[in-house]
């Protein structure tokens, strides 16, 4: 079968993808784990090592726009190509929600506050969790795997509101940490979000296989979590 | 000449080359250096002299009594228009592939085996077919049938034998003038991947109006054009995939974006 230029250069990027994706993943659970060990010389390499991310990000866009440019792909390939694009911009995203997270650890520096903990722990273990089987089945083309993980979402969204109704209920307890304790908002809205994208990345797994363009069931930004 | 050593950067280096029909300059000035083991496309208008650059390689442009140039063909560190270069033995190392396929009125076999015993190939002509037409990726479709009219194959396999006749006497440099213009889309493919096998031992300069053709299958790309007194200039040079995303000169954006003419 001919093709073999553009198959060849259409598996490196996947692989690239992947790399980016293992990238983000580490990032997102090194950033939580710094939450917990308030291990801010580890919290400042998480933030400054979203760099990394953002230019593998780059060289993959730069790597996308010239396989369109010279390869003409069409049909799936094309499909293939552009969600590549797209899932590369989302997982560039994801890595920044992970320097977020580490930039809350930075601010709180070593101010005692008591943070629910255990759900912000259980929401950034399903959603790397979500994140790689989407990943995979990005890659393998799957979408009936690809359909069934944003249903996953409603779990973190329930973390989500326990999580918001202990930080809410600490605030009011102790106002005294109240600048820091608002920081973990931040932190849950990020592992949301994260979830959300995740959803997105699910989405053009179905687009390459059915090139049927549509919004998963999911939050979306703008929908209230409360 | 195909003694000397392999040190050379280049493959075959142009320098302030200049070609003229009679009193017609073709080609103005054209300074090119073709990177070894890589796929190098010349692309741009008609008339902008490309093909008159790809046959200067090989001497081929002797045959029009009017052409002489001037500037250097250098390969192996010495002008091919040199008096003391021997245009025949240059042929076969600086192979060509026309526009439209043209197997000898002979079996496939002998398509294969002729140029190189001609050559004075004193090697098993048996293995010597088997091989090349292996490395032309024909092999697979034509072992059964190699006494058969070369004439009787499709024109991407006719091309594909073409390309093993010029395999078979054992080339450097392997010139292709639009060698896929006459094929089909998927007969065109298989001819780019082909090269991109070939390519691992043998340089190969590929002359195409089809830029598509040029984006996918090169690792270098020259755009030339037409200078105002219609004479062919070397407008930019790099590669192939910078060339087709962002490109330097305006005229090459212009050529590839479609806004040209």
């Amino acid at each position: 079968m001919p093709r073999n230029t553009l198959n060849r250069q259409l598996n490196m990027v996947q692989d690239e993808i992947l790399l980016l994706g293992s990238m983000v993943e580490q990032a997102t659970l090194a950033a939580v784990g710094t939450l917990k060990s308030r291990n801010l010389r580890e919290a400042k390499l998480v933030f400054e090592q979203d760099q990394i991310i953002n230019e593998k990000r780059f060289a993959i866009e730069n790597a996308i726009l010239i396989l369109m440019a010279t390869q003409q792909p069409m049909a799936r390939d094309l499909r293939t190509l552009a969600a590549l694009l797209e899932v590369n911009t989302e997982l560039e995203r994801i890595g920044d929600y992970a320097k977020g997270i580490a930039k809350v650890t930075l601010r709180m520096g070593g101010a005692e506050v008591n943070l629910p903990m255990m759900e912000i722990d259980q929401m950034a273990e399903l959603a790397v969790g979500m994140l790689h089987r989407a990943l995979s089945a990005f890659i393998e083309e799957n979408a009936n795997v690809a359909l069934a993980i944003p249903k996953e979402d409603d779990l973190i969204d329930a973390l989500f509101n326990t999580a918001y109704s202990k930080i809410l209920h600490e605030m009011v307890a102790n106002p005294a940490t109240i600048d820091s304790v608002n920081l973990a908002l931040w932190v849950i809205h990020n592992l949301e979000r994260m979830a959300d994208r995740v959803s997105n990345i699910c989405e053009r797994t179905v687009f390459i296989a059915t090139g049927e363009l549509f919004e998963m069931d999911g939050m979306d930004e703008e929908d209230l979590n409360v | 000449m195909e003694d000397m050593n392999q040190s050379t950067k280049y493959a075959i280096e142009t320098r302030g080359l200049n070609i003229f029909y009679g009193d017609f300059q073709a080609v103005k000035d054209i300074s090119l250096q073709f990177e070894r083991n890589r796929i190098t496309a010349i692309i741009g208008p008609s008339g902008c002299g490309k093909s008159t650059v790809l046959r200067a390689f090989n001497r081929m442009n002797d045959f029009v009594p009017s052409a002489h140039a001037t500037g250097e063909v250098l390969y192996h560190d010495q002008n091919i228009y040199d008096p003391s270069v021997d245009a025949v033995q240059l042929r076969r190392l600086i192979g060509m592939v026309f526009q439209k396929p043209n197997p000898f009125p002979k079996s496939i076999y002998d398509n294969v085996a002729w140029g190189a015993k001609m050559n004075g190939f004193r090697g098993n002509t048996d293995d010597l077919v088997e091989e090349t037409l292996r490395q032309a990726a024909l092999w697979d479709e034509v072992k059964d049938n190699l006494k058969k009219s070369a004439l009787a194959l499709s024109g991407g396999q006719q091309q594909r034998l073409c390309i093993a006749r010029a395999l078979a006497v054992r080339p450097e440099i392997i010139l292709m003038d639009e060698p896929c213009s006459a094929l089909d889309p998927i007969a065109t493919l298989k001819i780019e991947d082909l090269m991109r096998e070939l390519s691992q031992n043998y340089t190969i300069i590929i002359v195409t109006h089809n830029m598509q053709q040029a984006a996918r299958a090169s690792d270098y790309t020259s755009f030339f054009t037409m200078d105002t007194d219609r004479s062919g200039i070397m407008v930019e040079y790099n590669e192939t995939s910078l060339i087709f995303t962002k490109p330097k000169d305006q005229r090459t954006e212009d050529y590839i974006t479609g806004r040209f003419g």
